[in-house]
């Protein structure tokens, strides 16, 4: 990657909490602590804690990855996320205790 | 009391009798194992039974919300839904063409035509059942506001077993 200078949990955390030009950010349903259970913004629907700290599921399914962040990317940003904007993200889940 | 007057308590007794005897074929409506039979036990259709559970749609249609149950809609409305899973009510809950097929088919051969529509509602509180069994006579408009059920769309805060297809209803 061009220009490529490393992931960052800050700027994940960062990206992770604020809106990008809609209604929400990703903590409008992770919640502002990814370790957390978090609720769908609409359903209510309960949605089990993001960070691998709190549920070693997440993030052992490539595929899943993959479908939710074309999914909640294209809701939250109205795009598709950027390789380095999915790997700061992940970066600051995956060191989050 | 009852010496003077001893006719009228036995009428009354008789009358009581009757009351309570036709008392059950006064139920306007009856739900056993998901089928709901009318008046005088007329067959209205298995709602929402579903014989078997499909994995992928139990996953994919209910990570956001319960899985509403094929039986819910009639066939053109889920391949409505199903043709438009990127803008979902909203957002974008698109899954791959594989896994689309095998939902599309299962929502389709699980859903229920009985009800007659007229439209294709998109929404299960905007078909006609949905309208007449919820309608502001049946259950009060406040309910609605009510922070516990939010909408008209969380089928679980009433019927609690929905996830075992029984539309029981557990009083609030």
């Amino acid at each position: 990657m061009p220009g490529f200078k490393g992931f960052s949990a800050a700027r994940g955390e960062v990206f992770f909490k604020t809106t990008h030009g809609g209604e929400w950010s990703c903590a409008s349903c992770h919640t502002e602590n990814p370790a957390a259970q978090g609720k769908h913004a609409k359903t209510g629907k309960l949605v089990k804690p993001l960070a691998p700290s709190a549920n070693a599921e997440r993030f052992s399914d490539p595929g899943k990855v993959e479908k939710w962040f074309k999914r909640n990317c294209n809701d939250v940003l109205g795009r598709e996320c950027t390789a380095q904007e999915k790997g700061d993200v992940l970066t600051y889940l995956l060191t989050l205790r | 009391m009852l010496n003077y007057y001893p006719e009228f308590f036995r009428r009354l007794a008789v009358a009581a009798l009757i009351l309570i005897g036709t008392m059950p074929a006064a139920h306007a409506e009856d739900e056993q194992d998901g089928a709901v039979y009318g008046k005088f036990g007329r067959n209205r259709g298995n709602l929402a039974a579903t014989v078997q559970a499909n994995d992928n749609w139990k996953t994919e249609c209910g990570s956001c919300h319960i899985a509403f149950e094929p039986g819910l809609l009639p066939t053109e409305s889920w391949r409505k839904i199903m043709g438009n899973l990127d803008k979902h009510f909203g957002v974008d809950a698109a899954v791959s063409e594989q896994v689309n097929a095998e939902i599309a088919a299962f929502l389709a051969n699980n859903s229920n035509n009985h009800w007659t529509e007229e439209t294709t509602p998109l929404r299960i509180t905007e078909t006609d059942w949905f309208k007449r069994r919820h309608g502001v006579r049946k259950i009060p408009s406040r309910a609605w506001e009510d922070p516990e059920v939010k909408s008209r769309a969380n089928c679980a805060a009433c019927h609690q077993q929905m996830e075992r297809s029984h539309f029981g209803i557990k009083q609030r």
